[in-house]
């Protein structure tokens, strides 16, 4: 039984909690993730990045987007109230050391777990640019934290109501052409984005980190549910990964595997136009 | 086997049994070789294809008491010699033909601390009663006395009366052991330490306790009842639980005995790696190991669509692959999900599959279709990333190799396409290597499992495992019979 500690609306559909969680908050490192489960007879379990943990207080911080069942009723948690089961640290942590420069690119709710990476990076000597995408201003998260952290920061929304009107890609590519051009660039996003952000580093050899937030049962590396193809070969995103080389990930397998239980037709329908619409998009860009 | 209704079977038992009371002089050999076998009365497979609940549905006494009787009592008692945990078997089923199933249940619970669930899972065609000398007399392993099914008679008639004896436990010693994973092997060495009087604490990564018991048994196979009872026993006893807890990951295994004061630590985390083929199309939409279609079903209980959250994958026809037990329990529950067809891919024959027979029979009863000597060589799917189709080409048994077992060897140009929307992979477990990749000097084999000596230790000092982790994907009963061997060596390295 886990306490929700603090909880805090930051945007129409993201949420952030704090969570008690002494053992995981002394544990995690960035990168890491856990699985929750709000009942144990017939909940289902869900994983979620750990976006900041507290390890005097004993209580890890998830911001969490409501997209189905159990995150809007996790959203529904209040202060006081507990969460069943919550199991972690899980996952290989972000191997952070002094690379050079860094650009990290976050789309969405991807900020979150984005932003301990970031923080690490620069702590490890690291010259960082952060770029933070999102479809409309109301759903920029964590903002003023990266502007802390970040040498330079670009923020570009798909309708331009802050920053510059494009998707993430485009200052990417431009980063990526300078001179010298950056050491490692790490992408957590949707699917699409990452995919998308693999595809602008790839021609300039720029190494690319993409975090999977794939179907998980366990987390712990029975079930294989998480598996992905990557370079090839079969990786359990939960305990190979969650991160790994994003020019290797087949991204097209995984987005299908995603859908396997989109539970109503229509639903996986809108899905399909959303990316096929950022496809394009992207494909206009290239 | 065609399906005979409880009633018909417990009727002809009444009759059988009081024809034998009748008597006044002791059964003779010959007489209690024309016993005749008592069938397991079960649910009636159009019935039981659209539920969950338990297939076999348990004897009853008069039933219990004639199968016992068929015990010859051999002096040289073959039997316990195939008895991993070395049961007294006629012993017990002595006490049961006379009718005394409390003392046949104690005679039991000296060797074992799980009987309902041996009595339900144990593969005793290969085990006791491979030995038995009533089968070798009427020439078929499966007319050998039922031992399995009289000891779960047994242990439920007791578990039904509450008349099990809390176990008395030794006074404190202030001494604590960190039991990791809660399957058979943990649960018995658990048991074993706390009676000592040591402090013991479990820790399981699942927000529920059993181990393969509760992820992997079906229900209509073992229900979760019956383990829950198991380990509110345990709870009874002092044993301190703690789900949601990964070692390795939550705590490393070092830090439980350097910084949280831990003396010993037993490693009973099971074989929980799927394998897969390594064919083309394996990580399309529709396939799954056997364990995830089992988790799913059984631990998430989504086969309970309207109130569970956890969704399964809606399947018409299913293509599981394997012969195993694994194997059955992913066919069966495709059936009681409602596929319209479910084939088994097998590589072998009937003969050399490794599943229990009864498992094979009620399987095959239900409707699941059995292709022998056939191997999958390739899935396709669709633009969707689905599945819609199984390559598999033929085989046919070779010259017998080393070990006297025939090999399947590939028919060339055998290949032919069945249509599938659903492959379950059921070809074994692997160990997970999270505890050896997180803890320094703990010694594995090739193959990952954990080397132990003759006492159950590890490379490590106080450090003990057993279970599937060691064997590889084994079973409950060695599991157990590993558990009692490293508890007593705890229990001994403890009183140094
Ligand atoms: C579908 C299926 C059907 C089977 N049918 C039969 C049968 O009919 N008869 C039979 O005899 N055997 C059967 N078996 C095999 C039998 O279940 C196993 O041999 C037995 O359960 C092994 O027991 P164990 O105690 O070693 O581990 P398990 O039962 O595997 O339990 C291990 C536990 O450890 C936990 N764990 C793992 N890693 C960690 C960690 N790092 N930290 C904390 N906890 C951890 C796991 O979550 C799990 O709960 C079957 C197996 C399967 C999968
Ligand atoms: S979630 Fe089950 S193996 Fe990764």
């Amino acid at each position: 039984m886990n306490k929700v500690l603090a909880r805090e609306q930051l945007s129409a559909d993201v949420v952030m909690m704090r969570v008690e969680a002494p053992l995981i908050a002394r544990e995690r490192r960035p990168g890491q993730f856990i699985i929750l489960q709000l009942n144990n007879e017939f909940g289902e379990r869900i994983p979620l990045t750990i976006a900041d943990a507290d390890p005097v207080e004993g209580s890890i911080t998830l911001i969490f987007q409501t997209v189905g069942l159990t995150t809007h009723k996790l959203a529904d948690k209040r202060v006081g109230e507990f969460i069943e089961s919550v199991l972690g640290p899980l996952g290989q942590p972000t191997h952070i050391e002094k690379f050079g420069t860094v650009v990290c690119v976050g789309g969405g709710i991807g900020v979150a777990p984005l932003h301990p990476i970031a923080k690490g990076m620069k702590e490890a000597g690291n010259k960082l640019i952060v770029i933070m995408g999102a479809r409309t201003k109301e759903l920029l998260v964590l903002e003023d934290q990266m502007r802390n952290l970040a040498d330079e920061l670009i923020i570009c929304t798909d309708d331009g109501s802050v920053g510059r009107k494009c998707l993430v890609t485009e200052p990417l590519k431009e980063v990526c052409g300078r001179r010298p051009k950056p050491d490692l660039a790490v992408a957590i996003g949707p699917p699409i984005m990452m995919k998308f952000c693999a595809e602008a580093t790839r021609p300039f050899a720029v190494p690319t980190v993409v975090s999977l937030n794939t179907i998980m049962i366990d987390g712990t590396g029975m079930c294989g549910g998480c598996r992905v193809t990557v370079g090839g070969h079969t990786k359990f995103v939960c305990v190979d990964g969650p991160e790994f080389d994003g020019h290797q990930v087949d991204f097209d397998n995984m987005m299908k595997r995603l859908r396997a239980y989109k539970p109503h037709e229509d639903k996986a329908h809108h899905q399909c136009h959303l990316e096929s619409e950022i496809e394009l998009k992207e494909k206009k860009q290239l | 086997m065609s399906h005979s209704s409880p009633d018909i079977l417990m009727d002809a038992a009444r009759r059988d049994l009081d024809a034998v009371i009748k008597r006044d002089k002791p059964l003779t050999p010959k007489e209690r070789l024309a016993i005749p076998c008592q069938e397991m009365p079960a649910q009636d497979p159009a019935v039981r294809r659209g539920n969950m609940q338990e297939v076999a549905l348990g004897y009853s006494p008069e039933q219990a008491r004639l199968e016992s009787m068929r015990c010859l009592q051999c002096k040289n008692a073959p039997c316990v010699a195939g008895c991993p945990v070395g049961i007294d078997i006629p012993g017990f089923l002595k006490a049961a033909a006379e009718g005394d199933f409390q003392s046949a249940i104690e005679v039991i619970k000296r060797n074992s601390l799980l009987p309902a669930v041996c009595g339900r899972v144990c593969p005793q065609e290969v085990q006791c009663q491979e030995h038995c000398t009533v089968g070798k007399a009427l020439k078929d392993v499966n007319r050998a006395v039922s031992i399995g099914r009289v000891e779960r008679f047994v242990a439920d008639l007791e578990r039904e009366r509450g008349a099990a004896q809390a176990p008395v436990i030794h006074p404190e010693t202030g001494k604590k052991v960190a039991v990791i994973g809660s399957g058979p092997a943990s649960i018995t060495v658990a048991a074993d330490v706390r009676r000592e009087g040591h402090k013991v604490v479990i820790f399981e990564a699942f927000h529920k306790p059993g181990g393969v018991m509760v992820y992997g048994i079906p229900e209509f196979r073992l229900p979760k009842r019956i383990v829950q009872e198991e380990i509110d026993a345990l709870t009874a006893m002092g044993v301190e639980l703690h789900t949601n807890f990964v070692v390795g990951r939550t705590r490393r295994l070092k830090d439980l005995m350097e910084k949280d004061g831990f003396d010993a630590v037993f490693i009973g985390t099971g074989a929980g790696l799927p394998k897969f083929m390594g064919i083309e199309g394996e990580n399309l939409v529709g396939v799954f190991s056997a364990n995830e279609y089992l988790t799913r079903s059984n631990l998430m209980r989504a086969y309970d669509a309207a109130r569970a959250d956890t969704p399964i994958y809606r399947s018409r026809k299913v293509a599981v692959l394997g012969g195993g037990n694994v194997a059955m329990d992913a066919a069966r529950t495709a059936v009681r999900l409602g596929a319209a067809e479910v084939y088994l891919v097998y590589r072998r024959t009937e003969v050399e599959m490794p599943a229990r027979v009864e498992e094979i029979a009620h399987a095959k009863e239900e409707g699941v279709i059995f292709h022998y000597l056939e191997n999958a060589r390739r899935i396709c799917g669709d633009d969707q990333g689905c599945v819609t189709s199984l390559e598999c080409v033929r085989y046919e048994l070779g010259e017998p190799d080393a070990s006297g077992r025939r090999r399947p060897v590939e028919i060339k140009g055998s290949e032919f396409m069945m249509e599938v929307d659903t492959v379950i992979v059921a070809i074994g477990n692997d160990s997970n290597p999270l505890i050896p990749r997180t803890t320094d000097g703990l010694k594995i084999t090739k193959w990952g499992n954990i080397i132990v000596d003759e006492t159950g230790k590890t490379s490590l000092d106080r450090v003990f495992a057993g279970g599937d982790i060691v064997l590889g994907a084994a079973t409950v009963i060695l599991a157990m019979g590993e558990g009692r061997r490293a508890a007593a060596s705890i229990n001994a390295k403890l009183r140094e």
